[in-house]
């Protein structure tokens, strides 16, 4: 039977490939497909097409045509006779220091900006697949024991600087590197500890996710900065970004975790049953066949949240910690420089895009690269 | 009835201990009786074909010797070891009892190579070096050596069920278990797949194999067992089982699958 199959196959006559037909390719057939296919659309593409240079022109008149660039000592004057019709950069650049560094002492403000160096030096090096290895384990704990010792000082010459003082985008980093990097491991075990067969493994578990989810990141955070310190005995004080450090970990490990249970969850049942059946551990399993494959499902989520929490440290405003944003605000409340929060808050807005959009085409990448195996 | 089977099983193996013994077991799902005091001992080196209408039972009692299933009533014995809760009773049994599925299982973000030396490295402790030279003679033997750098995906379907049998041999189980191997398979792919597992049964391995496959089950089985709804019908060589059977129940399955052939 299948001798037949296989002879008919062979003496079939193989027709030669021809190319699609030349009105299917190129710029002129993509146009036509996607931008021009009928007369609602060529209607809609013109309408927007207008629509886009208008306002890429209006942006480009207020923002680089008509802006004043920096105005000498202060002095707003210049920025003030514009009325509106052009950007005054002359508030960043003059705030630009306060909004990356907050109060840190000024003469010191080169040790906010080595750690903002080194942890966008950081992300880079573990964004490399090549430097996936243990010793990557070992350079985080050193590289973020390096910026608390240069953050803090008191040490080797450097002055103290006590934590009140720190403030700006270095403080947005630490909250959301520091987060994410003990929510996430965070998160698995307990999204594995949910699909425990141990009752009381699942029953904290499940408890925690509820408690944690079911109240406002704000309220949490209220909570750490006001109620905690209550319930410490007389004279103890844990530093305060530490405590909004903590309730950001513990937020971002039950979003996380739910995310990973999503991935575990759409793991075929086969794939258990053959480790099993292998004689591998539960922590083999685990490690080698069941999290690789689920993570790699649940990348576009998993940076969502990332993402998503990234933004969210801003929230720290509310307890008196000088992130990004909030350093941003307070640069604009000197009577000379009051009016001008748009031009302060495109430029934090677009420091904060740099390193979401970052993210989110690395993420991109990675899925890519990642779930390779599954092409044919 | 119990008779022939103890005359069978004599006759198959007389000295060795019995590789497997399953003393009226029983399993339920919910509500459902899906084993019914199941007693069957496989001799060391035997071949055992289980066959039967679907719903049978015959997947859920080889999922149970390697206690992917738990049963709830009765022993099972395999090397001498009993199936229970201890956790390292089971794991002595897995190491010793290899397992084929349905629908392959291999692990798609390994290549072929990973997916045959994980187990070995990891549960027999064995070298990185000398379990990929283990896997890739294994890998010659069903026949794909050229394929170890690729993953599963790139493979078809039959392909993948031959590493998935090399994969369990490179644990160099006592045991092999079959779970419908060829039934997820294109009709061109299952002869490739029965070829490996005909030459695996000519080297002696002990084998239980669930299958539709009645012209491997003539070739290969030392003995063949019917079954239906949860029990243990009948029990013979492929000859008594094919020629000449006894009860209504599998005179009317042979002449189903027998049609469809």
């Amino acid at each position: 039977m299948s001798d037949i199959t296989l002879n008919a196959t062979a003496a079939a006559p193989e027709a030669a490939p021809r190319s699609p037909p030349i009105s299917q390719v190129g710029l002129l057939a993509w146009l036509r497909a996607n931008l021009f296919s009928g007369w609602l659309s060529t209607l809609v593409t013109l309408a927007l097409a207008y629509l886009i240079i208008r306002w890429a022109a209006g942006f480009v008149e207020w923002g680089i045509l008509n802006a004043v660039w920096s105005v000498p000592n202060n002095q707003t004057q210049a920025c003030r006779d514009l009325k509106g019709i052009g950007a005054c950069w002359a508030v960043v650049t003059e705030k630009h220091r306060f909004i990356l560094f907050g109060t840190y002492p000024f003469e010191e403000h080169w040790r906010p900006a080595l750690c903002i160096l080194l942890f966008i030096g950081l992300y880079v090096v573990s964004a490399m697949r090549r430097f996936w290895r243990k010793e990557l384990a070992f350079v985080w704990a050193g590289v973020l024991a390096l910026i608390g010792v240069l953050m803090w000082g008191g040490v080797l010459g450097l002055p103290y600087v006590p934590q009140e003082r720190w403030g700006g985008l270095v403080i947005t980093l630490i909250l959301a590197t520091f987060g994410l990097a003990f929510a996430f491991p965070l998160a698995i075990l307990v999204a594995l500890g949910r699909r425990s067969k141990l009752p009381a493994i699942k029953a904290i578990c499940v408890l925690y996710v509820e408690l944690i989810r079911g109240v406002p990141l704000i309220s949490l955070l209220f909570m750490a900065s006001v109620m905690f310190p209550l319930f410490l005995p007389e004279g103890m004080n844990i530093d305060k970004l530490l405590r909004a450090q903590i309730a950001i970990i513990l937020f971002a490990g039950a979003y996380l975790a739910e995310v990973v249970r999503g991935g575990l969850q759409a793991l075929p049942k086969g794939q258990y049953e053959a480790a099993d059946a292998l004689g591998l551990s539960y922590w083999q399993k685990t490690g080698f066949i069941i999290l690789p494959q689920a993570l790699r499902l649940v990348i576009p989520p998993l940076v969502n949240t990332f993402i998503g929490f990234f933004k969210d440290t801003s929230l720290v405003l509310i307890i008196g910690i000088f992130d990004l944003l909030t350093a941003g605000k307070t640069a604009i409340i000197e009577p000379a420089w009051q009016g001008f929060g748009i031009e302060v808050y495109v430029t934090v807005g677009a420091i904060y895009f740099v390193f979401c959009f970052a993210m989110s085409k690395y993420s991109q990448g990675l899925e890519a690269e990642l779930n390779r195996h599954r092409r044919r | 009835m119990s008779e022939t089977l103890d005359q069978i099983a004599s006759a198959a193996r007389t000295d060795a201990p019995p590789a497997i013994v399953l003393d009226k077991v029983n399993k339920w799902f919910g509500s459902l009786h899906v084993l019914r005091d199941v007693s069957l001992t496989v001799a060391l080196g035997e071949r055992v074909v289980v066959c039967g209408p679907s719903g049978s039972g015959k997947s859920t009692l080889i999922r149970c010797i390697n206690r992917l299933e738990t049963h709830q009533e009765g022993r099972i014995l395999v090397n001498g070891i009993e199936l229970s809760d201890d956790v390292k009773a089971l794991d002595d049994i897995r190491r010793e009892v290899g397992m084929v599925f349905q629908s392959f299982n291999l692990f798609p973000h390994l290549t072929i190579l990973e997916n045959c030396t994980l187990a070995p490295i990891w549960v027999r402790r064995m070298p990185k070096k000398q379990a990929e030279e283990l896997a890739m003679e294994y890998l010659t033997r069903v026949r794909i050596p050229e394929q170890a750098k690729k993953y599963p995906g790139q493979l078809s379907g039959g392909q993948q069920q031959r590493v998935a049998i090399a994969r369990a041999l490179c644990m160099k189980p006592k045991i092999m278990l079959f779970d419908e191997p060829t039934s997820a398979l294109d009709p061109e792919m299952i002869k490739e797949v029965l070829d490996t597992m005909v030459s695996l049964a000519e080297m002696g391995m002990t084998m239980i194999c669930v299958t539709h496959e009645m012209g491997f089950a003539r070739q290969v089985a030392d003995r063949v067992v019917f079954m239906d709804r949860g029990e243990i019908v009948e029990m013979g060589t492929p000859a008594q089982i094919f020629e000449t059977p006894q009860t209504d129940r599998l005179k009317l399955f042979l002449s189903q699958i027998l049609r469809g052939h």
